[in-house]
């Protein structure tokens, strides 16, 4: 088969020579001088050398002779039954942030949460979770986080809290009192709030999420007369169209979608089928990246693609002009799919403009998805802000018609299009009470901070879908003296219940007894026995008044603005974790920034100083953006993919100081350049002016570091060609297998083969198909193994430590480019190169199979990264963890060196000094701890009880991880039985056998025509010209 | 640390005699065996009842003489509410007087332990009675007779040193006498370089200090952080001979976590408290520190008391506890992974292989050095429980060649325990 080339960056894709250059020097690094102009310029004689070096070992030989410390062993004094020291305690949770609703387990060791992962009893997210989930864990030890109540910023009591806060309720004279939230899911919070309503009447709830679906949700109630959002059944689609729906990065519930979507992505071999994905966007997402077919539009255009897949699936609508002939056509192929996929397709969009939903409903009505695909008789809460709503208590505000303004879990004075209407609202309320769990830009303006526990410490519900309830559970005492959002509004409502009893005394009765709500609590979800069918409601949406106002809107300029979530930062509402902060975008491959993203060819028209250099440093050109009277400054990122007259920007960023160690000044603020409609609210702006300043600004890219070099790392085909000819995705190895003898493992070298696996041999196998890119492997593999944080000023050095990456490859037209995912980690050789080059053996290989690092044999020659063909070895360039041990030595990443913060590592593990080279282990302790379990209890190990932390948080199980030596395994059925045609393994030819397989992707899309493949083969023979 | 070799001999002595002691007690056999009861008292009867005094129970000094009927008292015991039901009176009575609080039945029991754990009573009672108090304390006298069989390297070394100084003196005599040979023949010799420059002397001078200095050197770096024989002192002077000795307390009752965690778990006070509520006195041999200074058990139990606010005389808990700092022995570095319900479950291991004679020691000192060496060495030559435990069953090959007699056993070494990632990761 031909072999593509893959690139990942413009740099790469023009082999420019500054990326040559960038390649051969990958390992080389500079002294660390340029850190102290001093040192460098010091004249330090030979005597004065000496006399520092002398007295530095004398030094270091008393300290290390010192007597060794006393350490206390100090048991409790009445041990809770069920803690024992070492072992960890499970407890389901709920993770409810913002409307989210992703069921839970946590792990606790001695009485400290530190690992989350997704309930396995939940149908609708399984053992899953995302980024931001497992990064959930690491919110909770935050060190910006409100220890006590205040008044005007002074500590005080709870008890004069309630008292001087009551008294001015009591003040208020009927005076309206508005509670302003995120999205609730909790029945039993609304309960609560109701009992609140009760006593004070002028009381009314507003809900306000800063990314807002208030469109969804206005168009379904014009459409079906619920105000409501349907549940989506993404498994049931052969066809999906997303109209910029990011439903497997940030849209609603990603967890439950990528998990749904996945379905169908997955290939038997035996009867190869998946489901086909147009996706319609401006700007590049996660979703349309593993889209097979996907279009660009200007924002702008959004309500044309719509009216136009309408009309071409049957409906009642006059076909809007389409001047790109590609999208034009692209239309008219999602079209003829999803009418010939009649209930069986599925088409939804991420647009926040109510006619362009009404469009989508009835597109959806059109092909009977309504019923099939989109239930209505169970309805979700995900998003339930109605930003109508939100202008009106803002305006409100304002006028000084507001007595009392409480927050909780909303921050509108960062993220409200008119910040700084709303700050002047708040000065106008007499009593202002906030119960955010930090002093963010919202709660500094605020009299009164009532913060609230972090989800861990508390207890809750929530009703993710109708009839599907999951718990919320305390994993730990509260750390600081914060209280329950519930108790406090109970206590100010004049009830003395508290909220665990508040909640358990409901559920006890809807449950019937103590013994079920104790059941609940285990099992931490209550689900209907039976799935139940999907229902349909009628459509009765006005389509013409829809289109006509579509029609009317206002046409784009010559550039357009759309801004999007991250799929690690989201809102911005979790900014302050490090562990997201650092987890390169799936997309741009950037940390820590957001940044202007812009096509190449947008890139060259207004700008010319753009150097070939420009790629691989980090520096960038700083552009001045003005959208909707707002001005905004941000670097410029080239992205292939995004349509070329769109600029891109992410949310969540630019909080300030008060945020955190490590949101605080992180990025810029886009807020701001949100818009209303005078319905909705309008993330994208039709007529953008953009300017280029002549200041540059660095971004910690992860692009060009560990680069493959042009060779063959990626294997894919298209479904077609596929189910023509399955051995022609994997011809390569067969020829490898012809060319020694049927037994490339055994004839493949001339040394004997050392190692016998007589137990286990451990093997992962990676399917590229269902790997969307999402990120929670990386920061599973990050909480599992206390995988350092490094911050931005060392990714820019390449220094970043994750031990999973997930390479992005693109592929073929720099503007149209096709994009592979690859997550890459140590690939646990049996003939490993890099064991062979360590001086003292810290790195040698188990009976196992696993590549073993000794890190306290290991000296730091880093020869074995350098011999590395995967490039997944990291080096401890300094003490990531403990430099707060010298005063004077502070290297702090967004706090992590922090006593509070470190309480998330797991003790299980050790945490890697400075000097030391780490790499992925297959979680080892996790392997040990399986082993250990079926040896105490005298049985064999079962498949599937030593699961990595990336396998269990992948939502699509595109990893499988076992026993290649048990013919029962997983593993083994895949590689030797379901999957030996797509089976194969990165660089195989080396002889280093890997014990990771990968399964070749598949696209559901035609086939390129023959010349655009001869154009490859051409590209590939001049990389390889270029290595020689 | 070494405040344990300083007295070790004085040590030896105190077990020697308590060893003897033992053999004289055990040989006393009677028809009912009062060791043999007092086991059974130990495990069964002690929560809840003392010889002397009344705890939740009554005192049990002289319970034969105050039941009229021996077979009804051996049924009292067996299962006391069936006596109660009979009508007994003077069962009746006993009963409500302890606030109609059942004492557990103990179907379990044959007569004949009934009748051990009696005579164990009535021995303690007789002895309680005569006054086994003030014992002679082991002795200090004995101390200096326990010096015997020093180390012959010691006396060579002093030889071998005189030698040394000998041979210098008749080489520097020599010297002299072939200078007055010489000046008397008038023959010019030069002066004669004095010892303590001459360069052959310092070199091998230098040589010698270079060999000695780099043998100390390496030893003191080899044992860095290694604290084999650490004996702290403890904030109560709790003994393992007197608890896992003399009253052979299981291990595992109190380090519970030995079986499930990686932990063996000093136990929380409340353990403790399961049987010292009722015993508050300390009645065994004597105890000394390790240094010879006589402890006194009472007041060591009462500390105990101090730190769980429990009131003896009250019989209940008045103040809050608070945890006992205990100071650890064994220490391990964070980068090794040492689990302790592998060894004890998975590997069947005795604690004593680890922890030395534990029952031995009043005062516990680290009996290993817990070095990487002596881990490994261990999992070289242990043999796994293959054919009994199922999860091994994997391991085919071996399981053939075991068939085929190519090997007898498979040692931990075998299955990977050697390997890095065994304990460190």
């Amino acid at each position: 088969m031909e072999q593509k080339k893959y690139w990942k960056g413009l740099e790469e894709l023009h082999n420019t020579k500054e990326h040559q250059e960038n390649v051969k020097n990958e390992f080389r690094e500079d002294l660390p001088f340029e850190e102290s102009e001093s040192l460098l310029n010091a004249t330090t004689p030979r005597r004065d050398f000496l006399k520092y070096l002398g007295f530095t070992t004398a030094a270091a030989t008393i300290a290390a002779s010192c007597e060794t410390p006393v350490r206390k062993a100090i048991p409790y004094v009445n041990k809770p039954e069920e803690i024992t020291p070492g072992v960890p305690n499970y407890y389901a949770s709920t993770y409810a942030v913002d409307g989210e609703y992703v069921p839970v387990v946590v792990k606790t060791r001695e009485g400290r949460p530190i690992k989350i992962d997704g309930n396995e009893l939940s149908s609708v997210s399984g053992s899953a979770s995302t980024a931001r989930v497992q990064g959930a864990v690491l919110s909770l030890y935050d060190a910006a986080r409100l220890r006590f109540p205040t008044i005007n910023g002074a500590e005080t009591t709870w008890a004069e809290l309630d008292k001087q806060v009551t008294a001015a309720l009591a003040g208020l004279a009927g005076a309206p009192i508005a509670l302003l939230t995120s999205t609730i899911i909790s029945p039993s919070t609304k309960k609560v709030i109701a009992a609140f309503q009760a006593k004070y009447p002028s009381f009314r709830h507003v809900t306000y999420d800063a990314v807002s679906y208030s469109g969804m949700l206005l168009a379904n109630e014009a459409s079906y007369g619920k105000r409501a959002l349907p549940v989506y059944h993404f498994e049931n689609a052969k066809t999906i169209v997303s109209l910029g729906a990011d439903f497997l990065g940030t849209w609603l519930n990603p967890v439950e979608y990528a998990k749904q979507y996945g379905v169908n992505r997955k290939i038997d071999e035996k009867k190869p089928e998946m489901s086909k994905h147009f996706h319609f966007e401006s700007m590049m997402s996660v979703t349309g990246a593993n889209a097979d077919e996907r279009y660009t539009h200007k924002p702008s255009e959004t309500g044309a693609v719509a009216l136009a897949l309408l009309s071409a699936v049957g409906g009642a609508v006059s076909k809007p002009a389409i001047a790109d002939k590609r999208l034009a056509e692209g239309i008219e192929k999602a079209a003829k799919s999803l009418r010939e996929n009649q209930g069986k397709a599925l088409v939804v969009s991420g647009s926040n403009d109510v006619n362009i939903q009404i469009i989508v409903n009835a597109i959806n009505n059109q092909i009977g998805a309504n019923g099939a695909t989109i239930d209505w008789a169970s309805t979700v809460g995900y998003r339930q802000g109605i930003d109508s709503d939100m202008v009106q208590l803002v305006s409100d505000l304002k006028s000084g018609s507001v007595g009392a303004l409480f927050v909780y879990g909303v921050n509108p004075a960062y993220d409200y299009y008119d910040a700084a209407g709303f700050t002047e609202g708040i000065k106008k309320a007499k009593l202002t009470v906030t119960f955010n769990d930090r002093k963010d830009e919202t709660s500094e303006l605020f009299k009164y901070a009532a913060p609230a526990h972090h989800f861990l410490e508390s207890w809750g519900d929530a009703e993710g879908r109708t009839g599907y309830y999951s718990f919320i559970q305390p994993t730990i005492a509260p750390l600081f003296k914060t209280r329950a959002f519930e108790t406090t509004l109970l206590t100010w409502s004049g009830n003395t219940t508290t909220w665990e009893d508040f909640l358990k005394n409901e559920w006890i009765t809807k449950l019937g007894g103590q013994e079920a709500w104790d059941k609940v609590l285990q099992d931490g979800i209550i689900e209907p026995a039976l799935a139940p069918a999907p229902g349909s409601a009628a459509f009765t949406g006005d389509v013409a008044a829809a289109a006509a106002a579509i029609n009317s809107a206002k046409k784009g300029g010559k550039l357009e603005l759309v801004l999007y979530e991250k799929v690690a930062i989201g809102n911005g509402k979790e900014a302050n974790n490090p562990w997201l902060q650092e987890m390169p975008d799936p997309i741009t491959r950037s940390t820590w920034d957001n940044y202007a993203v812009i096509s190449n060819t947008l890139a060259k028209t207004y700008n010319t100083q753009l150097g070939d250099d420009y790629e691989i440093n980090a520096e960038r050109k700083v552009l001045k953006i003005k959208a909707n009277g707002k001005e905004i400054e941000l670097p410029l990122l080239i992205l292939p993919g995004i349509h070329p007259d769109v600029i891109a920007i992410a949310v969540g960023y630019g909080r300030n100081q008060n945020a955190g160690k490590a949101a605080g000044g992180v990025g810029k603020n886009a807020y701001p350049l949100v818009s209303y409609n005078g319905k909705t609210f309008d993330y994208f702006s039709v007529d953008t002016a953009v300017e280029a300043t002549s200041k540059t600004y660095e971004i910690g890219l992860t692009q060009t570091h560990n680069s493959y070099e042009g060779r063959p790392i990626v294997k894919e085909t298209t479904l077609e060609e596929f189910i023509k000819n399955p051995k022609e995705v994997n011809e390569d190895r067969e020829e490898l297998a012809q060319q020694f003898d049927h037994d490339f493992r055994k004839n493949g070298t001339l040394y004997p083969d050392v190692h016998q696996y007589n137990g286990i041999k451990w093997g992962m196998s990676i399917d590229l198909n269902t790997c969307f890119g999402c990120g929670a492997c990386t920061i599973a593999c990050q909480a599992e193994n206390n995988v350092s944080v490094v911050g931005k000023e060392q990714v820019i050095k390449a220094h970043e430590m994750h031990w999973l990456r997930i390479d992005r490859y693109f592929a073929g037209d720099e503007n149209n480019p096709e994009v592979v995912f690859q997550p890459m980690l140590c690939q646990h050789c049996d003939n490993a190169p890099c064991e062979n080059v360590c001086p003292v053996a810290a790195t040698n290989h188990s009976s196992e199979g696993i590549n073993q690092m000794a890190y306290n044999r290991c000296i730091g020659t880093r020869y074995c990264a350098n011999n590395c063909p995967y490039k997944v070895r990291r080096f401890n360039w300094r003490d990531w963890n403990g430099a707060d041990s010298f005063d004077n030595n502070l290297y702090d990443v967004g706090g992590m060196n922090d006593s509070l913060t470190r309480m998330v590592l797991n003790p299980d593990v050790v945490v890697r000094s400075r000097g030391v080279m780490e790499k992925c282990s297959f979680c080892v302790q996790r392997l040990q701890d399986a082993k250990l379990t079926a040896k105490k209890a005298g049985r064999p190990m079962k498949d599937g009880e030593a699961k990595t932390a990336c396998q269990v948080a992948c939502s699509a199980d595109a990893i499988v991880f076992g026993n290649v030596n048990d013919k029962e395994s997983r593993i083994y059925k895949v590689r030797n039985e379901e999957q030996t045609n797509r089976s194969y393994y990165v660089l195989e030819q080396l002889h280093v056998l890997p014990s990771i397989s990968y399964l070749a992707k598949i696209r559901n899309k035609d086939a390129e025509p023959k010349a655009e493949v001869k154009g490859h083969h051409e590209a590939a023979h001049e990389g390889a010209k270029h290595e020689a | 640390m070494y405040r344990r070799v300083s007295i070790l001999m004085r040590k030896h002595f105190v077990s020697v005699l308590v060893l003897c002691v033992g053999m004289i007690a055990s040989l006393s056999v009677k028809a009912a065996d009062p060791s043999k009861g007092k086991t059974l008292f130990q495990q069964n009867c002690a929560s809840c009842h003392n010889v002397f005094k009344q705890v939740t129970g009554p005192a049990l000094m002289g319970v034969e003489e105050r039941w009229s009927d021996k077979k009804l008292l051996h049924q009292w015991i067996k299962n006391s509410s069936s006596v109660v039901a009979s009508g007994d009176a003077y069962a009746t009575d006993l009963f409500s007087r302890f606030n109609k609080q059942v004492m557990p039945a103990f179907p379990s029991f044959s007569d004949a332990d009934v009748d051990d754990i009696l005579a164990y009573i009535s021995e303690t009672a007789a002895k309680g009675a005569g006054g086994d108090k003030g014992k002679g304390p082991a002795g200090a006298t004995a101390a200096a007779g326990a010096e015997e069989g020093g180390n012959n390297s010691l006396l060579f070394g002093i030889i071998t040193l005189i030698l040394a100084v000998v041979a210098l003196i008749l080489m520097q005599i020599n010297s002299n006498l072939n200078k007055l040979a010489a000046d008397k023949d008038g023959v010019a010799v030069p002066e004669p370089v004095p010892f303590y420059k001459n360069k052959a002397y310092i070199a091998l001078i230098i040589l010698a200090l270079f060999i000695v200095g780099g043998y100390f050197t390496i030893n003191g770096a080899i044992s860095l952080g290694r604290q084999k024989d650490y004996m702290p002192e403890q904030p109560i002077f709790y003994s393992h001979k007197v608890h896992a000795g003399i009253n052979q307390i299981n291990c595992l009752y109190c380090h519970a976590g030995a079986e499930k965690s990686k932990h063996a778990m000093i136990p929380s006070e409340n353990i403790c408290m399961n049987c010292h509520k009722t015993i508050s006195e300390y009645g065994g041999p004597d105890l000394y520190t390790a240094e010879g200074k006589k402890v006194n058990g009472t007041a060591e139990i009462q500390k105990l008391y101090d730190h769980v606010g429990w009131d003896s005389k009250a019989q209940s808990y008045t103040k809050p506890g608070k945890p006992i700092e205990w100071t650890k022995i064994h220490n391990l570095p964070d980068h090794v992974y040492f689990n302790h319900s592998q060894h004890v479950v998975a590997g069947k291991q005795q604690c004593q292989t680890c922890h030395g004679a534990i029952t031995e020691m009043d005062e516990v000192h680290q009996f290993a050095d817990l070095s990487m060496g002596w881990c490994v060495n261990c999992h070289r030559t242990t043999k796994v429980q293959f054919a009994d435990n199922k999860y091994y069953s994997i391991f085919e090959k071996f399981h053939q060649d075991i068939k085929d007699h190519k090997i007898d056993s498979v040692t931990v070494e075998m299955i990977g325990g050697t390997e890095c990632q065994k304990c460190h990761y």
